[in-house]
């Protein structure tokens, strides 16, 4: 009880109301980040690295140094930053659009490259900010407003970024988490703090991927929309895919 | 020492800390100079793994407080636009070399100057300016490149130095005078906000009000540009001068040598040759053309016809306005362009 008590506290580090639709995960990912952040005391170190989507406006709400980039080059933005101020904490948050789609060039290369820095991916399996259109990371059969008669295969079979990160050798921390139920969130939590110790560490390159919903675009009232969540992870399991020994 | 070669070693010296590039022909001896250079002398290099990737580096660095830099050629300058029009937006000071090659499409890798409309006018999207430098020999790299820093820091913007195959693959003696950058406090650069308010650097607004306020503040520090930063040399001007050419970069080189061919001919020619593309110098070639009413002019460039609306826009008289160029990597040899001149009887 206490537990679920906290997650709702506003971490001070979050100023003003968001603007995110009621019900959207996006809001408890940022506090959820934010808390993380507050309680390793990074508050002071930190540099957000915000991609373009439903999270664009995060800036608003932050009071740490934030920066909006690019549709897709957050990682490649954050490279730069990070290796001008390796003593700082850099992370990007980034919608599924924005990473596994017109950015999947940098989500390679920059895991690749091991850079330390800290990657929050939310994948919603839809591009919200522009309406509800199908998005890489969409399950076969889903119906957006560019697969309106659902998705097939051949418009591409939904992308496991974990799985693909998995391949590569350079990164230290991947792991999938869902924020449907309150013992889901706590392991989120959990791994928002491991991959921001990996950088404080100096270990490398840290990824966490968010299962998240999207009620406004899904049609879908947010109870509803969890659970449709809970589905997602059937394709996307949930796991630790790599962490440091 | 090439003159890709002097830009990479003028930035060092201008206090570089870090560089992004990709490779690409005419304009990879920059990537390759400070891969060898750069780290050893304290700066950060990285090869990117697109021009895009490279210029969001730049973005990132930049935004960090970091002197930063990139470099290519046409193909890679249309794929980094997108975020120079942020970065242009974002006010962030960095430099970027593009050395231009014949287009369009993969084109070839000789000398061309076929990009002005897009690194002068724009190429990106949204109404922004960026400084545009063109030097014309290997010193002159070197010197405006050390310079780019400075003005890059100063109006926070960023500087392109427009050279182009010839530039760049050139050799010549470099004089690598030694003189101490003059660095800028960057109190507005993201560093985590320790003891201070934190900083935002935010290229967008979702009000048309707001950004429009942006967008006049933006234009407002253009204005000041303008008035500030026009570079040109002139040769050979005066109230007998029949005919001035106007050209930059190599084709300024070139028709430097036509300068010296006319007086031997007998001929009253004279040069306007731009250093500053952007801002351009309007008010200087509008005053010549007002105040020698006879005076003609000819453009001179590597491209179909580029700069010339710009020349054209200043006489505000096209009928003395003529345009010679060479397309396709071929650079002009200075006989063909007298040759021209005395066909069309311009002297
Ligand atoms: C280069 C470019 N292409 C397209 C867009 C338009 N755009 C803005 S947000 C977005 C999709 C974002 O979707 P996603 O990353 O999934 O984030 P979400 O909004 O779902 O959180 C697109 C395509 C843009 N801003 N820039
Ligand atoms: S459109 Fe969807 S993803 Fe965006 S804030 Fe609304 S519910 Fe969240």
């Amino acid at each position: 009880m206490l537990k679920e008590k906290k997650i709702l506290s506003r971490p001070e580090i979050l100023t003003g109301a968001f603007t995110f639709c009621a019900g959207c995960n996006h809001g408890t990912i940022n506090k959820l980040i934010a808390e993380s952040i507050e309680s390793l005391g990074l508050r002071e170190k930190v540099i957000a690295v915000i991609g373009v989507g439903c999270c664009s406006t995060m800036y608003n709400f932050w009071d740490t140094d934030a920066i909006v980039v690019p549709h897709g080059r957050a990682q490649a933005v954050a490279t730069g930053l990070k290796r001008v101020h390796p003593d700082k904490i850099v992370f990007t948050y980034q919608g599924d659009g924005d990473l596994a789609g017109i950015g999947m060039h940098e989500a390679i290369h920059t895991p690749n490259r091991g850079e330390n820095i800290t990657t929050f991916f939310i994948n919603n399996g839809i591009y919200g900010m522009t309406g509800g259109q199908g998005a890489p990371t969409t399950l076969l059969g889903a119906k957006t407003t560019t697969t309106p008669l659902g998705r097939v295969a051949s418009e591409g079979v939904p992308i496991r970024m974990c799985e693909l990160l998995e391949t590569l050798s350079a990164p230290v921390f991947i792991q999938r988490v869902a924020l449907f139920s309150p013992a889901e969130t706590m392991k989120a939590r959990k791994a928002i703090e491991k991959a921001l110790k990996c950088q404080v560490e100096g270990r490398g390159f840290s990824f966490v991927e968010f299962l998240s919903n999207c009620p406004t675009n899904w049609k879908m009232t947010p109870l509803e929309s969890l659970e449709y969540v809970r589905k997602m992870s059937d394709y996307f399991p949930l796991k630790v895919f790599r962490e440091p020994q | 020492m090439k003159g890709n070669e002097a830009i990479a070693e003028a930035a060092i010296r201008a206090g570089l800390n870090f560089y992004a590039g990709y490779p690409i022909t005419p304009a990879t001896e920059i990537l390759e100079y400070l891969a060898r250079h750069l780290p050893v002398r304290g700066g950060v290099f990285v090869q990117a793994a697109s021009e895009i990737e490279a210029i969001n580096m730049v973005y990132g660095a930049a935004a960090g407080g970091a002197r930063a830099m990139t470099s290519s050629s046409g193909p890679g300058m249309s794929l980094k636009m997108e975020c120079i029009s942020y970065i242009a937006l974002a006010e962030l000071p960095c430099v970027i070399v593009d050395i231009m090659r014949g287009g369009p499409g993969l084109g070839d890798i000789q000398p061309a100057q076929s990009d002005y409309f897009q690194i002068v006018k724009g190429g990106g999207h949204g109404d922004y300016r960026l400084i545009v430098l063109a030097p014309s020999t290997v010193q002159e790299a070197y010197d405006l490149t050390f310079e780019s820093f400075l003005l890059a820091d100063r109006w926070r913007i960023p500087v392109i130095i427009l050279g182009d195959g010839a530039l760049g693959q050139v050799k010549e003696g470099v004089d690598l005078y030694d003189k101490a950058p003059v660095l800028f406090e960057k109190p507005w650069a993201l560093s985590g906000a320790k003891g201070r308010k934190p900083n935002k650097i935010v290229p967008f607004n979702l009000e048309a009000l707001e950004l429009e306020k942006m967008n006049l503040a933006l234009q407002n520090k253009y204005r000041a540009i303008e008035a500030q930063e026009v570079r040109f040399e002139n040769v050979n001007i005066n109230s007998k001068t029949k005919l001035i050419v106007v050209a930059y970069g190599t084709c300024g080189r070139i028709a430097k040598s036509i300068i010296k061919m006319a007086v031997e001919k007998g001929l009253d020619i004279g040069l306007i040759r731009l250093i500053s593309l952007w801002p351009f110098p309007h008010n200087e070639i509008r005053y010549l053309a007002r105040n020698f009413p006879s005076t003609k002019f000819l453009v001179v460039e590597m491209s179909a016809g580029q700069m010339v609306e710009d020349v054209r826009l200043s006489v505000s008289d096209d009928t003395r306005v003529s345009f010679f160029g060479r397309m396709g990597g071929v650079v002009p040899a200075p006989e063909e362009i007298l040759r021209e001149i005395e066909r069309k009887g311009l002297c």
